[in-house]
């Protein structure tokens, strides 16, 4: 997957409580809970945000609970993949789960500025920033990862392996 | 090559002899855990994705505690949907709000004899690294692995490395297991542990209750770590025998890390040199010791949850509100983690005692740990309280402030109406 779009940055730990507060968890729909994403932390986030933005932020991107919630809101407001040297386990495991793009690359996360254009090929690692002409490469998934994805998440994965 | 305590047992639940750090398994589950928040977009993609039934309706564990007993009618209609599904599919443990051995998730599994040492226990509830202290491995997953593994009783892992964290002498006064984890936290970060176990061993394990070692192992997600787990021991066993049929042989035999297993690094801890430990805002790794810090005064304080609502902590707290009043002003909510917590402790009078201080006694319920109802904080209100996180808007408004600490200094500081220990009592 190839994604273009122009960065917003963040710094270290951004935890799930202030990517989407546990008072909006009465409700898991999409549109609700993106309306409310991260707005503790970044206030104008839901205006600012545009479809296809990318979030480059500091390490333990992610960190907390285990509330799906918060890659569902990230995805949900538009955002199209998300960088970081590092995520919390729970919620790297959240966003392969329901596709929402996550890459480690500490270099990119510490290089890029708020702001940037930049270009992401999920299949080869690949980060461009366009703003300065700089390129990365971030960690490639291990292999079953991307059967995961492959199979359109672990929905998808469950389904072929039930129906075996 | 060496196992340790972790590995073995995910090498188990693969079918496999052996398994190495970075290994992706496929492990069989003996418990799936899920709550009122987690578990409505887990029965979605269930229901959604035409699962049938579940693997095991003996095997899966659904307690409403978290927005229940139901704050506003979202909440509600996610309690009805849990509960409507776990009478659809014949759930076994349904715990409803009130029934006997219903209470905070991570206090009533244990409490329960739902969990039992060498287990793989996975639940959509990131403190499910709680029954670590029993000697499972368990750990936090989302609603879309809860779904896939009500359906199969089986999920993947990615095998974890392991910090070896080497226990030594004895907690003094006022020092808990909060203490512990605080400072280890502290000490290595909010990521310190991540992707890794936390293994606990040494000397100082054995003095060390069983209370203790839960809330030791509850918070080991706010390391990053992937689970902790306690060795087992006579303490362990003599907790199985009174919760788990047959608790006594309870323990397998292979359960146990190798003399030769690896570790990416060793952190020793001398129990006797802890002090007791506060968590500043915004960051549960932003450790003072109480005393090296000026006058902070505090509009309320909670005490209980699935890190420290046991009956051990409440007796902590009965001890330091005891004939004395809580600071005017001050709001002080008690919450005993379960149905069971709640009439012991009125067995005992600890009820009465927090009334007469001037307490708020509530039921079980997580509440305002996670900002959800029973003492969200206004603009500007700083909160001492013993849950487990206390990130920017954790407990309400994003400018109000949440200091983690133990329950006698979250008693003593409800007391003095400033963050203190109970020596400041007099």
């Amino acid at each position: 997957m190839l994604f273009k779009g122009n960065v917003i940055k963040y710094g270290a730990n951004v935890d799930t409580d202030v990517i989407i507060p546990a008072r909006y968890l009465n409700t898991s729909d999409v549109a609700e809970l993106a309306s409310h994403c991260m707005e503790d932390l970044d206030p104008d986030f839901s205006s600012k945000v545009r479809p296809g933005d990318i979030i480059v932020a500091g390490s333990n991107f992610g960190c907390g609970s285990s509330r799906e919630h918060a890659p569902v809101a990230i995805k949900g407001s538009g955002i199209a993949c998300v960088i970081a040297p590092s995520f919390a386990r729970i919620f790297y495991r959240n966003s392969i789960n329901t596709g929402l793009p996550i890459m480690e690359c500490a270099e990119a996360a510490s290089e890029i500025s708020d702001g940037d254009q930049i270009e992401v090929d999920t299949d080869t690692g690949k980060i461009t920033d366009i703003t300065t002409g700089k390129t990365y490469l971030a960690g490639a998934f291990p292999e079953f990862i991307s059967e995961i994805i492959g199979a359109d998440g672990l929905v998808g994965y469950t389904r072929q392996k039930l129906n075996k | 090559m060496g196992m340790t305590m972790t590995q073995k047992i995910l090498a188990r639940h693969a079918g496999k002899k052996e398994c190495a750090p970075g290994e992706l398994i496929e492990a069989s589950l003996d418990l799936l855990l899920g709550n009122d928040i987690t578990t409505p977009p887990a029965i979605d993609i269930f229901e959604r994705s035409s699962m049938g039934e579940v693997f095991d309706r003996e095997k899966i564990v659904l307690v409403p505690d978290h927005f229940a007993p139901n704050k506003d009618i979202k909440s509600a209609q996610q309690c009805q949907r849990m509960r409507e599904f776990a009478r659809a599919q014949n759930i076994t443990h349904y715990y409803e709000q009130g029934q006997e051995g219903m209470g905070v998730e991570h206090v009533i599994l244990p409490e329960n004899g739902l969990v039992r040492p060498g287990d793989c226990i996975i639940g959509a509830d990131s403190h499910t690294c709680t029954y670590g202290a029993l000697g499972a491995f368990s750990t936090g997953v989302g609603s879309t692995d809860l779904a896939c593994a009500m359906a199969t009783g089986s999920t993947w892992f990615r095998v974890p490395d392991a910090i070896s964290v080497k226990l030594q002498g004895r907690i003094g006064p006022y020092v808990t297991g909060k203490d512990v984890i605080l400072y280890l936290i502290g000490k290595i970060g909010v990521d310190g542990a991540l992707y890794q176990s936390l293994e606990f061993s040494g000397d100082g394990v054995a003095a060390l209750s069983m209370a203790d070692r839960l809330t030791i192992c509850n918070m080991a997600i706010e390391c990053g770590a992937k689970n902790g787990i306690f060795p087992v021991d006579e303490k362990t066993i003599e907790y199985l025998k009174e919760r788990v049929p047959g608790g006594s042989d309870a323990a397998p035999d292979w359960l146990f890390a190798d003399d030769d297993a690896r570790y990416s690094q060793t952190i020793e801890i001398d129990l006797s040199s802890l002090r007791p430990i506060v968590a500043f805002p915004h960051l549960p790794s932003n450790t003072h010791e109480v005393g090296t810090f000026g006058k902070i005064h505090i509009d309320q304080v909670v005490i209980g949850s699935c890190t420290n609502g046991r009956i051990e902590d409440m007796r902590r707290a009965a001890e330091v509100f005891r004939g004395r009043k809580v600071a005017e002003g001050m709001r002080a909510i008690v919450l005993p983690g379960s149905q069971r917590v709640y009439k012991q402790a009125l067995k005992e009078g600890l009820l009465e005692i927090f009334i007469d201080a001037g307490c708020v006694v509530s039921a079980p319920t997580c509440g305002p740990c996670l900002g959800g109802h029973m003492g969200v904080l206004a603009r500007g209100e700083k909160c001492v309280s013993t849950t487990n996180r206390n990130f920017v808007g954790r407990m309400g408004h994003k400018e109000s402030e949440v200091y983690l600490a133990g329950v006698e200094v979250a008693a003593a500081s409800a007391i003095l109406g400033y963050i203190g220990s109970p020596d400041e009592l007099g």
